[in-house]
């Protein structure tokens, strides 16, 4: 039995320049107690399409074809052609939505017994007392401990995970047949993400919740999903059971996608060439840092905050180090101290033979000539009325190698295509390439003086998985190209395994493990690298299962963290 | 990881490296940059603000008689007489002619603009700039001064200015001299608390990190990246700084502490002495110099607004670039993303904020 079909959906926005087709003609079943999951880049329609089941268009959308609901009061409902009313009555009883952001999507002044209970009122008489006793219990089988004391919390009192938890509570509280989950757990470090995709497949079992799952992360979809659709340019390329598709994809655009997840395991052959291709010398490591200490200072009265506690590490000339953790763990910080943005304040920190604790920048300037820096998010890492030609140029021309933009645009070109962006681009202004285009062009920036050392701060976090392919394969090769030394900072172990010559994993502000890529992800030894490991989803559904089990294992060997 | 090839760059090169001159003068490039309703706006402001710099500039030229003018040839012009073909607009209580009044009054608007403004706008960029990027006790002891000065009232200071300067009553210089300081004593505080504000904002994105980590000195950072993202609200600031002038310059002359009518033309002063006709059924000596200010405050007002909006590609409105009207819009297919969609830039995905 069905509990949403979709038939041959299209939805148009208006916008400045015509109409632009979002979805296009997508007709799709979701079944009782199944996960489906939508998979597809930034723009390919699959978070428009989950809108549309709880009807949730913008005003500029119109929408054609039609959404059947099951309604658990039975009867079937078309959600195109309901009313502002009839929508209301529909939402949160058949049909609710998980959000990405947990921390956005609760109100931040009341508790949340109160916004739980808000789902109740809304649709059915109930007294404080009763609703509030839905609560307790709603918050209980999501996984909250305590939750007669807790119901009185305040968003702000729960960590991320607990917070997406909530979330799910008030979806489920009027037990709708179906839950829309737009990416879930994105927000969320790769532990936490686990926990909360073993409480979605319990919903599943448990209560038959059927889920529609909107990813980007294949190896989300191969733990939890049964049923799989690829959507690009605004319709459904393939669509089949979990285990087939990961086995035996059919359409072309799915093994481009399958093919571009990086997994664990797949740089050891890289870096063992690496390796041997490079002179072993003796000579002294561009970075060292001993027992750093970088504290931010806290306010007036209270101690500061230890983001980074005793780290020792070092980077040598023309070496990869990839620094994993979560979020929190200090590991942007480190990557922020080594270029003098952030103040280290104990042990000692020798970058390119200056002392960054108490450094002076008039002292460190002559070394940022070898300092390159690519930041995470590209959307604000350029200077929005600059063109990228100048943008790139700026380092060549504070340095004094070029007096100018227009002399400097020889090197520029360069540059531009030496990162496989057209020379007129340079022309563009940063709001008009899109993520990788500007992540690319950044990277031309941080390398137009040719650095000894670059620092990239999660230069892919903020891109889809095929353009996040192309980026790491393009550092790649430039890597080995001028044989910058790198320090590579990511949360993702995939990504760090494929250029990484040496993987360090911070935990809470301390270096719990450091070797190469095959000692920490082929063997780890520390507990908490043992379970970063075991979270992170392979998108392959028959091994995720039994490392599922081995992450059940080893949570219960290890409660803590 | 896949082993496809990045895609080649298959477009010929369609920017032109160099603007048409024509392009490249400032206010000719913004129009011709605009279309729509901004496009209408802007033209609407410059028309009016033309005008107004105009009848400045020319006044001695245009007006049929002077500000301070009472007969001509053919005798006294005779008080309060209705509007004819020898006095268009009318004369006032005191034996002026309207129209002469409202085009010399021009002058004196331009002038006191001009002077204000120009002592406040550098002093107060500056400050906000120094004061929102470096921080520390500077920035306090700043912010503390500037908001004891928003206390204090304009037209109080400038009457106090008026005083100081000539007692009360004054000639062109003194009268224009007294509005615009006490006009630059009140505008440095707008300008520095909102340049400090963007500035602080700034300073926190990734792009002046960039600028630090490449090695640029604090002045470079300051004037090339902060100052240009931060100056986005002056002109709107700057145009309603403008009407603002205008108006103190006025309100200095409606409660007499103006200019005399024989050193100069002030819509202000005019006002205050139309009070009385109005009431009689004397429309024209005040409807005129009330249009003025009107129309002048709208027309800065109009051209700053536009002037803004153009300033910033993200604000700027575009013609559509191609037909991709029912098209999907193309994301990154192969590996890399696309190098050239087919709806042209429209046809990327929709930029981040």
């Amino acid at each position: 039995m069905s509990v949403a079909d979709i038939k041959d959906l299209v939805v148009s926005f208006a916008s400045d320049h015509g109409a632009v087709k979002a979805v296009d003609g997508v007709s799709l079943t979701v079944e009782k107690g199944e996960v489906l999951a939508i998979v597809g880049e930034s723009g390919s329609g699959k978070t428009v399409t989950a809108k549309t089941i709880l009807g949730l268009l913008p005003e500029t959308a119109t929408a054609s074809g039609a959404v059947v609901l099951t309604r658990s009061t039975g009867g079937d409902v078309d959600v195109v052609t309901l009313s502002r009313s009839q929508l209301r009555e529909v939402r949160g009883t058949d049909v609710a939505m998980i959000f990405q952001e947990p921390s956005t999507a609760l109100n931040p002044v009341f508790t949340v017994g109160w916004q739980i209970a808000e789902g109740l009122r809304a649709h059915e008489r109930v007294s404080g007392a009763a609703a509030k006793a839905k609560a307790i219990d709603i918050l209980r089988q999501v996984g909250i401990p305590d939750p007669e004391t807790r119901v009185n919390y305040y968003p702000h009192q729960f960590s991320g995970g607990q917070k997406q938890r909530i979330v799910i509570a008030m979806a489920l509280v009027l037990r709708p047949g179906l839950i829309v989950a737009d990416e879930p757990t994105t927000a969320l470090d790769v532990t936490v993400q686990a926990e909360i995709l073993d409480l979605l497949r319990s919903l599943r079992d448990d209560y038959g919740t059927a889920i529609v799952l909107i990813t980007h992360n294949m190896g989300v979809v191969a733990d939890l999903s049964d049923r799989v659709a690829v959507m690009y340019q605004g319709k459904v390329v393939e669509q089949a059971r979990t285990r087939e598709l990961f086995a035996n994809p059919q359409a072309q655009y799915t093994r481009d996608l399958l093919a571009a997840v990086p997994y664990v395991g797949q740089g050891r052959a890289g870096a063992a060439a690496r390796l041997s291709g490079r002179a072993v010398g003796a000579a002294a490591p561009l970075v060292k840092a001993t027992d750093l200490v970088i504290e931010y200072p806290g306010r007036l009265g209270r101690g500061g905050f230890r983001a980074v506690d005793g780290v020792s590490f070092s980077i040598g000339a023309g070496e990869v180090l990839g620094l994993v953790g979560e979020s929190g763990s200090g590991k942007t910080t480190i990557g922020r101290s080594i270029a003098g943005l952030t103040k280290a304040t104990g042990g000692s920190l020798d970058v390119l033979g200056t002392e960054m604790v108490g450094f002076k920048e008039r002292e460190f300037r002559k070394h940022r000539v070898d300092i390159g820096f690519v930041f995470q998010d590209p959307a604000s890492s350029f200077n929005p009325l600059l063109t990228i030609a100048q943008c790139v140029a700026e380092p060549l021309i504070v340095h004094r190698r070029a007096g100018d933009v227009a002399s400097a645009r020889g090197r520029v070109d360069e540059l531009l295509e030496a990162v496989q962006l057209p020379r007129s681009y340079g022309d563009r202004y940063p709001h008009e390439l899109s993520g990788g285009q500007r992540q690319r062009a950044s990277l031309a920036r941080a390398l137009a003086l040719q650095p000894k050392l670059l620092i990239a701060d999660e230069p892919t976090s903020a891109l889809d998985v095929s353009v996040q392919a192309r980026v790491l394969e393009l550092f790649a090769e430039l890597q080995s190209e001028f044989g910058f030394a790198c320090l590579f900072i990511s949360h993702d172990l995939a990504v760090v395994d494929i250029l990484a010559d040496r993987i360090a994993v911070l935990y809470k502000g301390k270096l719990v493990e450091e070797g190469t890529g095959a000692e920490v992800l082929g063997d780890p030894k520390h507990p908490y690298t043992q379970r970063l490991l075991a979270s992170l989803p392979v998108p392959d559904p028959v091994a995720q299962a039994e490392r599922r089990e081995l992450l059940r294992a080893l949570r219960a060997a290890d409660p803590v963290g | 990881m896949t082993t496809t090839p990045a895609p080649a760059p298959t477009t010929a090169p369609t920017t032109v490296s160099r603007r048409r001159l024509i392009d490249r003068i400032p206010v000719v490039h913004q129009v011709r940059q605009s279309y729509g309703v901004q496009r209408f706006m802007l033209v609407t402001g410059l028309i009016l603000t033309l005008v107004f710099v105009i009848l400045a500039i020319f006044a001695p030229l245009i007006a049929p008689y002077g500000y301070a003018q009472l007969r001509d040839d053919s005798g006294a012009f005779g008080a309060q007489e209705e509007p004819s073909a020898q006095h268009l607009w009318g004369t006032t209580v005191g034996g002026y002619d309207v129209l002469s009044r409202v085009i010399w009054g021009a002058q004196t608007g331009l002038f006191v603009i001009v002077v204000a403004v120009v002592l406040s706008i550098f002093l107060g960029v500056l400050l906000g700039l120094i004061s929102g990027y470096l921080g520390g006790w500077l920035d306090r002891v700043l912010v503390v001064i500037a908001d004891a000065i928003y206390a204090f009232p304009s037209l109080l200071l400038a009457i106090v200015m008026a005083i100081v300067l000539s007692g009360g009553q004054s000639g062109l210089v003194p009268g224009v001299f007294a509005a615009a300081i006490s006009l630059t004593v009140v505008y440095i505080p707008q300008y520095f608390r909102v340049i400090r504000a963007e500035t602080t904002r700034i300073k926190n994105e990734a792009f002046v990190e960039s600028a630090r980590v490449i090695g640029a000195s604090t002045p470079r950072i300051m004037f090339k990246h902060v100052l240009r993202n931060a100056t986005r609200t002056l002109p709107l600031i700057f145009t309603l700084n403008s009407s603002e002038a205008i108006l103190t310059l006025a309100g200095l002359g409606f409660l007499g502490f103006g200019i005399e009518p024989s050193s100069a033309a002030e819509w202000g002063y005019d006002l205050n002495k139309a009070i009385s006709d109005v009431t009689s059924g004397i429309w024209w000596t005040a409807l005129f110099p009330g249009l003025a200010i009107v129309f002048v405050v709208l027309g800065i007002t109009l051209v700053g607004e536009s002037l803004n909006d153009l300033a910033d590609p993200r604000l700027r409105g575009r013609r559509s670039v191609a037909a991709s009207a029912g098209l999907t819009a193309q994301t990154s297919v192969t590996a890399g993303g696309v190098i050239d969609p087919p709806g042209g830039l429209t046809g990327l995905e929709e930029p981040e904020r």
